[in-house]
């Protein structure tokens, strides 16, 4: 039995299932759920779905088994790590193997349909540059690539490591691009701290959606690039120079950059 | 009989057996030279005496005055200390004697006492003195006399004397025997004897006294107290001291007995501090997972009821306070995540006395208000150190703020001091995160070696599989495996997730030549190790390079109440509380967290009633 939905959801609480599914279907997508790990595994090889919300712990398989059965069998099909037990570790691991995002449980229904929105979007993208491949449209072309020397964390935000100890951090043209028409950003304080893997910025969009930015290292800024505030639609033009959130100095570099995926190794999504 | 396994018995029974032997001998030899001595001086009195009876009755003799001869015998025979005189002639009989009952009487010649010269049939005609002698007695129970012969040669003036009795070819005519009784030496002897005797026990006496005495202040009391604490720290109580001031060895013993307690203890709290927090961080990982889960159901349905009520103001207020409490719900989960360190700290390069002043202007006003006095000692030359400069502050208000609850209201002083030092890594490196090349952490919470989470590594030897748990610390070698390896067998190491070999392939054991293995630990390089079971070979590069280490030490002393020796070990612990209501007993074991994601080291050292003294101790350069 093949199944299709736009959002397909595993998590061994069935509240959570019956909440994603309440709140999804409201706003109109079609939702396939289920509780068990082992029949999540066999619905992503024969079912077709635009996107996944997974949790990472469930008896039987964990979170990240179903990302590698993800990665085999329907690699277009973004997903979005929920979990009870919100972990910097878990949070950059997911990020790490092949997750699009990670929303720390419990989370808002605006926070769901923000994450739910983003990883659609990004499908759509995807499936854009997936058809470039047989010659249709040429998406890849309007997705400018993060530079070689810049590290990502998951495909939305970067960070440079500069000579003199201090790193630039910022987001991804293609972050940009599944956000879509970005209204305002709300970032954090001079001398506050960045956590890797922890949401450091807000970008709120006319869709009235807010998007968090997860940090990709951690450090204490030391400056934060004000003109953002003032033309949060300059990020799009130039995110990877102009378009820079915070310059900070990173506190663990040697640990947590080999966490990243360089940019020079020219997988986008 | 306990006290035959005595130490002091013992000691006095070997000390006395020799006492008694060497007195024995000496008394031996002495008696026995007095004895001989004094029955020489007899043995010369007898000969002399009895030359004096044969020269005193010669004239009488040739005269044959035989009645005047018999006078002068009976007369000197009466003598005390002379026991008998008699003249024997030729054929042996009894011609005169001081006892006039055996003149006449014949005596054997074969007879002991004239046997020395009769023996060879013939009778010798000279004889030296010591052979005319013998001692004897004449019935068992009498005393010992001593006899002397003394032979009666012819002489011109006897076979031409004018009674013709004896013919010229006779060279003995008879013999004078003198006895005298031995009584007075055989006295001597025994009294000497006697007081000997009672000279060897009173020496052996007084020796046990002594030594008994010794042994029980030098031996036996110290064993005593050294039983008793080894009693103590095997029950359990690590804060048992002997505190002997000595200087013997049993002083150097306890000494080091109590260091070894000393150390023992240490390594006990913070063992216990490792496990206590670790269980605890587990315990609010569990709690937070399976509160996050109804939390997030909650959440999510009054978030989505807040948004489709958007028209009825009067369920907004109330949904707006669900979704608002479920907010701070959740970040009082967040909170205790961090609490068990489940946040990684956010260090930074600081300078450490910023982060103290920063404290001490927190508590300034509370400091003034109690009556305390603080006073900063700090080294200028300390480097900026790599620190969560939140974390330390709290690490420096909670203890100022704990020095001050301590003091009375009088007030008192509170002292904080900065410095470098230098200690050895030497078995103080741990591994505390451990990956395959992959990235797939090794480390083992489950299988723990002396308390620390071993690294957990796939092990394949002799056709078996299983796992090796390798020691963290560096250079300890207390490796477990699964299964019984045998010594020096060769065992294939790999990662338990991705089976990816860990054996360097350029690198063989510098020790026995089998092939080394490695685990990456993050930051810190390649810990390296040998695959031969048995084979203590390991190299830890950043370890190894990295020699003495540098530390800023900081302590923090106050003159308050103290803390009791007995609750010392446990003012780590979480919810140990001596402020009773007023404190949760979290602070100290959130300060010990905080140091030991420093890699840093607190101790306490306190008096009741002369203050407390915390030591802090983090490395200058955290380890990369």
């Amino acid at each position: 039995m093949s199944q299709t939905a736009d959002i397909f959801v595993v998590d061994d609480e069935q509240v959570i299932l019956d909440a994603v599914t309440k709140i999804c279907s409201a706003e109109g997508y079609r939702v396939v759920s289920t509780a068990d790990a082992r029949e999540a595994e066999r619905l992503i090889g024969s079912g077709a779905f635009t996107m996944m919300l997974c949790d990472i712990m469930m008896p039987q398989m964990d979170g990240f088994q179903l990302l590698e059965v993800v990665r085999h069998r329907a690699p277009l099909m973004p997903v979005v790590m929920a979990t009870g037990f919100s972990t910097v570790e878990n949070a950059v691991r997911s990020l790490r193997e092949g997750a699009i995002d990670f929303v720390p449980k419990p989370f808002t229904s605006d926070e769901l349909l923000s994450a739910v929105g983003r990883a659609l979007r990004l499908r759509a993208l995807r499936q854009g540059a997936h058809i470039t491949g047989s010659g249709v449209v040429d998406a890849s072309l309007l997705i400018v690539p993060c530079p070689p020397k810049f590290h990502r964390l998951g495909y939305a935000s970067w960070v440079l490591i500069q000579e003199g100890g201090t790193a630039l951090v910022g987001i991804t043209h293609l972050f940009t691009k599944v956000v879509e028409v970005m209204e305002a950003v709300d970032l954090l304080g001079v001398n506050e701290e960045l956590v890797q893997g922890t949401a450091c910025a807000q970008i709120r969009t006319a869709d009235g959606l807010v998007h968090p930015v997860l940090a990709p290292v951690s450090g204490r800024i030391v400056e934060s690039n004000q003109s953002l505030i003032a033309s949060p639609a300059s990020i799009e033009k130039d995110p990877y120079f102009d378009g820079w959130f915070y310059r900070l100095i990173p506190s663990d570099v040697e640990y947590e950059v080999p966490q990243l995926t360089s940019c020079s190794s020219g997988d986008l999504y | 009989m306990r006290f035959l396994q005595h130490i002091g018995f013992k000691l006095i029974l070997v000390v006395g057996i020799t006492a008694i032997l060497i007195i024995s001998v000496f008394a031996y030899f002495n008696i026995q030279s007095l004895g001989n001595s004094l029955q020489g001086e007899v043995e010369r009195h007898a000969n002399q005496l009895s030359e004096t009876v044969k020269y005193s009755t010669r004239h009488d003799m040739l005269l044959n005055q035989r009645d005047r001869i018999h006078q002068a015998i009976t007369a000197m025979g009466k003598q005390p200390t002379i026991g008998r005189i008699r003249v024997l002639n030729k054929t042996g009989e009894i011609i005169y004697s001081s006892d006039d009952r055996e003149i006449g009487t014949s005596v054997d010649k074969n007879a002991e006492s004239c046997y020395a010269c009769h023996s060879a049939g013939r009778p010798l005609e000279r004889l030296p003195i010591a052979e005319r002698t013998r001692v004897f007695q004449t019935h068992p129970d009498s005393s010992r006399l001593l006899g002397i012969i003394n032979p009666i040669y012819n002489e011109q003036a006897c076979w031409s004397a004018a009674c013709h009795v004896h013919p010229q070819q006779q060279t003995v005519l008879g013999v004078l025997d003198v006895t005298l009784p031995l009584d007075e030496v055989d006295r001597t002897t025994r009294n000497s004897r006697l007081k000997m005797l009672l000279f060897a026990l009173s020496a052996v006496l007084a020796l046990s006294i002594i030594i008994g005495f010794f042994v029980e202040r030098w031996v036996d009391t110290p064993v005593k107290d050294l039983l008793k604490a080894t009693q103590q720290v095997a029950d359990g109580n690590l804060a048992h001291r002997i505190k002997s001031s000595r200087q013997d060895e049993l002083g150097k013993l306890a000494r080091s007995f109590d260091n070894m307690t000393d150390k023992m203890s240490e390594a006990r709290l913070q063992l216990f501090q490792s496990d206590k927090l670790a269980s605890l961080g587990r315990l609010a990982a569990g709690v937070a997972h399976e509160i996050n889960n109804p939390l997030t159901g909650v959440l999510t349905y009054s978030s989505f009821l807040l948004k489709r009520t958007a028209n009825q103001p009067e369920m907004q207020e109330d949904l707006k306070v669900i979704v608002r409490e479920t907010l701070r719900s959740r970040e009082i989960v967040k909170s205790l995540l961090d609490f068990a360190r489940q946040s990684v700290p956010k260090k930074n390069e600081t300078d450490l006395h910023d982060i103290i002043d920063r404290a001490v202007t927190v508590v300034q006003n509370q400091l003034s208000l109690r009556h305390v006095e603080l006073v900063k000692n700090l080294d200028p030359a300390l480097p900026r150190m790599t620190l969560d400069a939140n974390q330390m502050q709290q690490v420096f208000i909670n203890l100022i703020v704990n020095g001050m609850d301590a003091m009375s209201p009088g007030g008192g002083r509170i002292t904080i001091g900065t410095s470098q030092i230098t200690l050895s890594p030497v078995g103080m490196a741990q591994i505390k995160k451990a990956t395959c090349p992959k990235r797939h952490s090794l480390i083992d919470q489950t299988m723990r070696i002396e308390g620390l989470s071993s690294v957990r590594v796939k092990m394949r030897a002799a056709s078996e599989e299983g796992f090796l748990y390798l020691d963290p610390l560096y250079g300890r070698h207390r490796d477990q495996t699964s299964f019984p390896v045998a010594a020096g067998a060769l065992r294939a190491i790999s990662c338990p997730e991705c089976a990816a070999s860990l054996h360097e392939p350029d690198l063989v054991c510098p020790l026995c030549g089998a092939p080394a293995f490695f685990v990456e630990v993050p930051t810190q390089g390649k810990w390296q190790s040998c695959t031969r079971q048995g084979c203590d070979w390991q190299r830890w590069d950043a370890m190894d390079t990295g020699g003495l280490r540098e530390y800023a030490e900081i302590t923090v002393s106050d003159t308050g109440c103290g803390i009791p020796a007995e609750d010392l070990p446990r003012i780590f612990e979480p919810f140990f509380s001596t402020k009773g209501q007023k404190g949760t007993g979290l602070g100290l074991s959130v300060i010990w967290g905080i140091i030991d994601n420093h890699n840093g080291t607190i101790k306490v050292e306190s008096e009741v009633n002369r203050g407390t003294t915390f030591r802090i101790r983090l490395p200058l350069h955290q380890p990369r």
